[in-house]
């Protein structure tokens, strides 16, 4: 199953942040540009790292930002952000980070075939630097392996 | 076997954390049932599990447990999931 299609508002590419905050406070712009989500989403982004740290740094330059269900999620969604400068979140071994992904899912059950398919997308170890290094959407997408909604076409 | 993998809020990254320590058990050839949880679960669900995966950051969060705990670094690469199970489980 390929990831579903991903708006242009879904990606922002060479952001400037200053640091983590601002690098998950990205993501969560993008998503609620793509209409997935609205602001408290990306405060409860912030907040599960305040909480329990960076582990939400997967691997190697790759935060994937998230949270819990919740009534700020309006539809399942993903975003894609890449910085221009890479920031440090604090992980041991997998900073700095220069891909923030943001996952927003609506029940904890639905988002696993997503994830499944995230895991195949990063499987493969040259995604995440050709992501930091892409320069414009359609590179985005082709590394994810995915389109763009049918209205954008 | 089971198997419990850890993130801090139950979705997301300890989904994928799932997905790929299943990958990694197949390579082994050993079956196991992998649970995805988060923090405020894992003492429920993890009880009875011989292996809970997690994040250097999550450790301290565990608590007492009997479980092995392995720390995986990058939650895409299955050869290091094949590696640090076959240490724990061989």
């Amino acid at each position: 199953m390929p990831l579903p299609p991903l708006p242009t508002d879904a990606i922002a590419i060479g952001v400037h942040v200053d640091d983590w905050r601002g690098a998950v406070s990205a993501a969560g712009d993008a998503l609620e540009r793509s209409g997935s989500t609205s602001h408290e989403y990306t405060k409860r982004m912030i907040g599960v790292i305040d909480e329990f740290g960076a582990y939400v740094v997967i691997a190697p330059g790759l935060a994937l930002a998230h949270a819990r269900p919740g009534p700020d999620v309006h539809t399942e969604g993903l975003s894609v952000v890449t910085l221009a400068e890479p920031v440090a979140f604090g992980h041991p071994h997998n900073d700095p980070v220069s891909v923030v992904l943001g996952l927003a899912v609506t029940s904890g059950d639905e988002h696993v075939l997503l994830v499944a398919e995230l895991a195949n997308v990063f499987n493969d170890p040259h995604v995440i630097p050709a992501l930091a290094a892409a320069s414009d959407v359609d590179s985005i997408r082709a590394l994810l392996g995915v389109t763009a909604p049918a209205e954008e076409l | 076997m089971k198997i419990v993998a850890l993130c801090g809020v139950g979705i997301g990254t300890s989904a994928i954390l799932k997905v790929n320590a299943e990958r990694a058990l197949a390579r082994l050839e050993i079956e196991a049932d992998v649970t995805a949880t988060d923090v405020a679960g894992v003492q429920k669900v993890g009880f009875d599990a011989q292996v809970i995966l997690t994040s250097s950051e999550l450790v301290d969060a565990i608590g007492k447990t009997n479980a092995d705990v392995i720390v995986i670094e990058n939650y895409f690469d299955v050869d290091e999931l094949v590696a640090k199970l076959e240490t724990a489980l061989g």
